[in-house]
């Protein structure tokens, strides 16, 4: 199924991203044809075939629940674009 | 021939014998950088000083007589997307351009309790998308062989800063054939390990159930002692596999007799250049030569593992992106009105259109109406891939294609049409999605430029594609050096 611009438009929102005019329609032209490749996969039968989300058969994988050092506070914040109180610094988010 | 020309295990063998030291070893890698580094742009960071003081411990340590590894003192580089600890790892995004880790990744780790000598960090694809190495935020690297033309990608800083002579050894990433392509176009070798073979904690994350970290080299022998260096369990990456350490260098066997290779045709049909064709099929007659047999097979699935890589990928890449909100680290616009407006704008300025697109395309997969038709559809063809080859091994030790479709392609060639650039992974993306090892050697040349031979293995059975590697590499004269 073709994407349109407003496609284009929504997942963006959805993806935090924006673009311009002209960059939707690029983008609409570019999407598409990667979107109409990807779409082969409905000639295949999958009918009764199960999901492999890992190539290894992993399962769950346990350990002891044990207390061990973590990284400081300090080290962390040390990447944060803005930060105070040893907190990471934001805009306010409540109307 | 020069110092810089030599292997690991020769450089090794000469420190061994005290011939050389690892302070030198280190000046004259360097001097090579200084030489070519400008045409070649492998790099995005390096560390002389600290280098050149690791190598002074080192030097001290063989003067002393310590028991010490194989790459011991051996100056070696790493992909930008791995973690070094107070050094910037960008992953050559704007996104990440100042990110300082906190921790080493694993890897890292491990090739420094070896006494490898880390000398820097190489140029990638923005976050290991591409193919070409064109996708930086920062550089374009250029192929040794030919400077008009692409490294491959999207290791394709390590892969040209092993084949210039800049370092003896690197890491790189392959989600779907980041190291084997790069390799193949650079006539070096490259393997891309089991999936769960190598830890990949510290690996900035692009596809998450197709990523693994694995050498370039110059030879199978270096590739067989870099894998021995950074293979195991790692607690903290629960995908790695606890498994018995296996120690690869006894895989460098020159013999091939009664091994038996499947040629699957679907990676000699659309795409695959006739001459490409024609050299591989020269190097399974070598084989054959050499004691081997083929047999031509179908793994049917093929033609759908492109397609279900470009839904698989992207889909994983927009949820592992998404941690990039200009918060807690990464890049974060200057000026913005509110917390969502803070998001969009700092990635609209950190990500590269490639990243985009690629979240764009998996975000879309992902969206409610679309996930059963897209995503759950892939995960199911995924199934029929990985049984194409369980099935292939029942019968064949190993099973040989083309690294790549074709010789390097020159800069800019692709760079406007994004499916053209996929269709030049279209020999390796299969192997991830069946999470199987593979390993590209060089095989040939097509009008001079480099050509690459994949060899693929059962999970955990890359023993075996080394030793047909090592089989090949001894008994034929492919493996030679760029002249740059």
């Amino acid at each position: 199924m073709a994407l349109s611009v407003k496609d284009v438009e929504h997942v963006s929102k959805l993806s935090r991203l924006s673009f311009g005019e002209d960059e939707k329609k690029e983008f609409v032209e570019k999407l598409n044809s990667v979107v109409d490749y990807i779409e082969k996969l409905e000639e295949v039968d999958v009918e009764g075939v199960k999901p492999t989300y890992h190539a290894l058969d992993i399962k769950n994988v346990f350990r002891e629940d044990e207390v061990k050092p973590s990284f400081k506070r300090k080290d962390i914040l040390n990447n944060a674009p803005d930060s105070e109180g040893g907190c990471f610094r934001v805009p306010k988010v409540v109307k | 021939m020069e110092i810089y020309d030599l292997t690991i295990h020769e450089v090794r063998d000469l420190l061994k014998k005290k011939k050389i030291t690892s302070v030198a070893l280190v000046e004259k890698v360097f001097e090579r950088i200084e030489a070519v580094e400008e045409d070649v742009a492998s790099f995005l960071a390096l560390y002389k000083e600290e280098a050149l003081e690791k190598a002074e411990v080192m030097d001290a340590k063989y003067a002393a007589g310590e028991p010490l590894g194989d790459l011991a003192g051996i100056p070696i580089a790493v992909k930008d997307n791995m973690c070094t600890i107070d050094k910037n790892t960008t992953c050559a995004s704007k996104m990440l351009e100042n990110f300082v880790p906190p921790y080493d990744a694993t890897v890292i780790k491990k090739l420094e309790d070896e006494g490898a000598i880390i000398i820097g960090k190489t140029n990638m694809d923005e976050f290991a998308m591409g193919s070409s190495t064109e996708n930086s935020a920062f550089q374009v690297s250029r192929n040794p062989w030919n400077l008009d033309y692409v490294p491959g990608g999207s290791s394709g800083g390590s892969a040209a800063a092993v084949t210039a002579g800049e370092v003896f050894g690197a890491l790189g990433s392959d989600t779907g054939g980041s190291i084997r392509q790069p390799a193949a176009l650079c006539g070096i070798v490259g393997i891309k390990p089991t999936y769960g073979l190598v830890s990949r904690y510290g690996l900035v994350a692009f596809a998450s159930s197709l990523d693994q970290i694995g050498p370039l080299s110059k030879d199978v022998e270096d590739a067989a002692i870099m894998l021995n260096a950074i293979a195991g369990h790692d607690e903290r990456d629960s995908t790695s596999v606890p498994k018995k350490k296996i120690n690869y260098k006894k895989a460098l066997v020159n013999d091939v007799k009664g091994m038996k290779i499947g040629v699957p045709k679907e990676y000699f049909g659309e795409g695959v250049t006739p001459k490409v064709k024609e050299l591989i099929y020269k190097a399974l007659d070598r084989l054959v030569e050499l004691g081997a047999e083929y047999e031509e097979i179908s793994l049917p699935y093929t033609e759908y593992s492109l397609p279900t890589y470009y839904i698989i990928a992207p889909a994983e890449c927009s949820s592992n992106l998404a941690r990039f909100d200009g918060i807690r680290y990464g890049h974060r616009a200057e000026t913005f009105e509110g917390i969502d407006d803070l998001y969009t704008k700092s990635r609209n300025q950190g990500f590269g259109e490639e990243v985009k697109r690629r979240i764009m395309i998996g975000t879309h997969s992902l969206a409610s109406g679309y996930y059963d038709a897209y995503y759950n559809r892939a995960m199911k063809v995924r199934t029929l891939i990985r049984d194409d080859f369980d099935k292939a091994f029942e019968k064949f030790d190993c099973i040989i294609t083309p690294t790549a479709p074709d010789k390097a392609f020159k800069i800019g060639e692709k760079t406007d049409d994004p499916l053209a650039m996929y269709m030049s992974d279209i020999c390796t993306v299969p192997i991830n999605i069946a999470g199987v090892p593979a390993i590209s050697i060089p095989a040939g040349f097509v009008d001079g430029m480099p050509i690459g031979m994949q060899i693929i293995g059962q999970h955990f059975d890359e023993e075996t594609i080394i030793k047909v590697a090592y089989t090949f590499e001894q008994n034929t004269d492919f493996n030679k050096r760029a002249t740059l």
